[in-house]
């Protein structure tokens, strides 16, 4: 029999929480909370909707931000369009020019690239080697018809951190739509959104043990941000996004959101430590690198790239753990991951990419196995590999002409 | 994945028993190196690298292939597909193995259709080992 492979790719996705799962199932049947929240002439659609207000609290509570600024959404891919479409279009005006950065979510990166076809500039920033953005790029970058500026808190492939708590001064202070994409970071470091000057941000729920389906996007009220909308409809979300609430999926990311609220220093602590492990383990084998920041990077998603083997082959080989990688084969369009291209490494260190990321069910056990098997099959990758030969060899590989 | 077991079962025999899978090399200084041709495809940057190494003996005025050894670099059908060519040459003459097609490779081993450069990069290296192996026979 084969055994169930390890996770370590929460930063994929989680397991929903039991918790989460006991609050959802009680609004689906007919003996449940079923009614459509929307509906305002019986008591079916005010228990939805009573059910639906609790979760956004919930959600602002975790945020510390007013419940009257959350709106749900589908996900995080949704509020990025949402926030960036939306606040395109309505402040077009203003001015059509948006900035980025090149390591971006896919789900910022071609929102942008449309626009740029309707007729909006994008500029997508350079980072530093280690994937961060700097304010200076973003002040030399900044022009008097930019009117917003999209950057992720953490990010989804290498866990660094940007600060948005700088970069949110300087938008406020330049009079730009500050937009942060959070998917990565809510409910697992702390954001405070009466302290940060954040106008937008998305979020998702089942990046934080709450179901598939479900996000919302934070909207500013004070100064009052205003959007587009993309959906249209029957005027829910006060007009922002059409649709029915999806009573289930909103109840489950209140819960979760509420969980991560009281658990989420509990969790980071046991997420550092595995990580930590992890490296202690890893470290002395020739040839690693980390693509990141251990030292500011959120520990949960840790990326590592092992020189001389092929992140698909790695992952065949590690076929008792579920990681991800950045390696072109793994990819449909074949190119090796364009985050850490970005960063400057060579797209063979690319190609060699694992991405591990734990979670709050992650045991420590399972990282130790991990260790000893990382190290096997690295090892016995290598022993096939004709680029470790000549590395060996002291063959410069940079100096060879391939075919 | 979208692999078959055959490159699944191909690629872990190969892990599990480099030797046995006949992975390995011949080096300048080894006996019966002038016997050997060596092809070297692909790079680094794209993910994949195969060397290939034949090794010839004259049997009846022709080449024949008596050994062959692999080293590879990249996805696992890469690997697998160098292990497969590998038992596909072993007891062919030189024309026999020069006309190893990547189209065997993708049947035998099932390759899904994002795969089949792999099998190409394996006709390749084929081609360049004999095309050595011969040329260093002119210099002899």
């Amino acid at each position: 029999m084969t055994m169930k492979p390890l996770y370590f790719d929460y930063a994929s996705t989680t397991p929903v929480d039991q918790r989460v799962i006991e609050k959802m199932k009680s609004c689906l049947s007919i003996d449940g909370n079923f009614g459509n929240p929307g509906s305002r002439s019986h008591a079916f659609g005010w228990q939805a909707e009573e059910l639906v207000e609790e979760a956004r609290i919930n959600v602002a509570e975790l945020l510390n931000c007013d419940p009257r600024e959350i709106i749900w959404t589908s996900g995080a891919t949704e509020s990025d369009n949402l926030a960036i479409k939306g606040a395109a279009y309505f402040y077009k005006d203003k001015g059509k020019h948006i900035i980025t950065s090149k390591i971006e979510h896919k789900a910022v990166l071609d929102t942008c690239r449309q626009l740029e076809s309707e007729g909006f500039e994008v500029t997508y920033l350079e980072t530093n080697e280690k994937g961060l953005v700097s304010l200076e790029s973003i002040e030399n970058n900044l022009r008097d018809d930019t009117s917003l500026v999209s950057l992720m808190h953490i990010n989804n492939e290498i866990g660094v951190l940007n600060d948005i708590d700088e970069i949110g001064e300087l938008c406020r202070d330049k009079g730009v739509i500050f937009h942060v994409d959070a998917a990565q970071s809510a409910g697992k470091v702390n954001i405070d959104l009466s302290k940060l000057k954040i106008d937008l941000m998305s979020f998702s729920a089942h990046k934080i043990y709450g179901p598939k389906g479900i996000g919302a996007l934070y909207v500013r009220r004070k100064p009052r941000i205003r959007l587009q909308p993309l959906f249209h409809g029957g005027g829910q979300e006060r007009g922002i996004r059409a649709g029915t609430l999806p009573t289930h999926q909103i109840v489950g990311m209140g819960e979760a959101f509420k969980l991560a609220n009281s658990e989420m220093k509990n969790d980071f602590k046991t997420i550092s430590s595995f990580r930590d492990l992890l490296w202690n383990g890893l470290k002395d084998m020739e040839e690693i690198y980390i693509n990141g920041c251990l030292e500011t990077g959120y520990p949960g998603i840790f990326n590592l790239s092992f020189n001389f083997v092929e992140g698909e082959s790695l992952i065949m080989a590690l076929k008792n753990i579920a990681v991800s990688s950045g390696s072109a084969c793994t990819s449909a369009s074949l190119e090796p991951s364009y985050v850490l291209r970005a960063l400057g490494r060579p797209d063979e260190l690319a190609h060699s990419s694992i991405r591990f990321s734990f979670g709050r069910f992650t045991k420590k056990e399972e990282v130790e196995f991990t260790i000893n098997l990382v190290k096997d099959s690295v090892s016995q990758l290598r022993e096939i590999s004709p680029l470790w030969e000549m590395y060996q060899d002291g063959v410069d590989l940079d100096k060879i002409e391939w075919a | 994945m979208a692999y078959s077991q055959k490159v699944v079962d191909k690629f872990e025999k190969t892990l599990k028993n480099p030797e046995g899978a006949s992975v390995g090399r011949w080096k300048p200084g080894d006996k019966d190196f002038h016997r050997v041709g060596t092809g070297i495809v692909g790079a680094p940057a794209c993910g994949d690298v195969m060397k290939l190494q034949i090794k010839c003996e004259n049997v009846d005025d022709k080449n024949v292939i008596v050994d062959a050894k692999f080293k590879t670099y990249g996805c696992g059908s890469a690997i697998a597909s160098s292990g497969q060519l590998i038992d596909m040459l072993k007891g062919k003459t030189l024309e026999e193995a020069q006309k190893i097609s990547n189209q065997e490779i993708v049947d035998i081993l099932e390759l899904p259709a994002i795969k089949i450069h792999c099998s190409v990069l394996a006709e390749e290296a084929i081609h360049r080992a004999i095309d050595d192996f011969k040329s260093r026979r002119n210099n002899d």
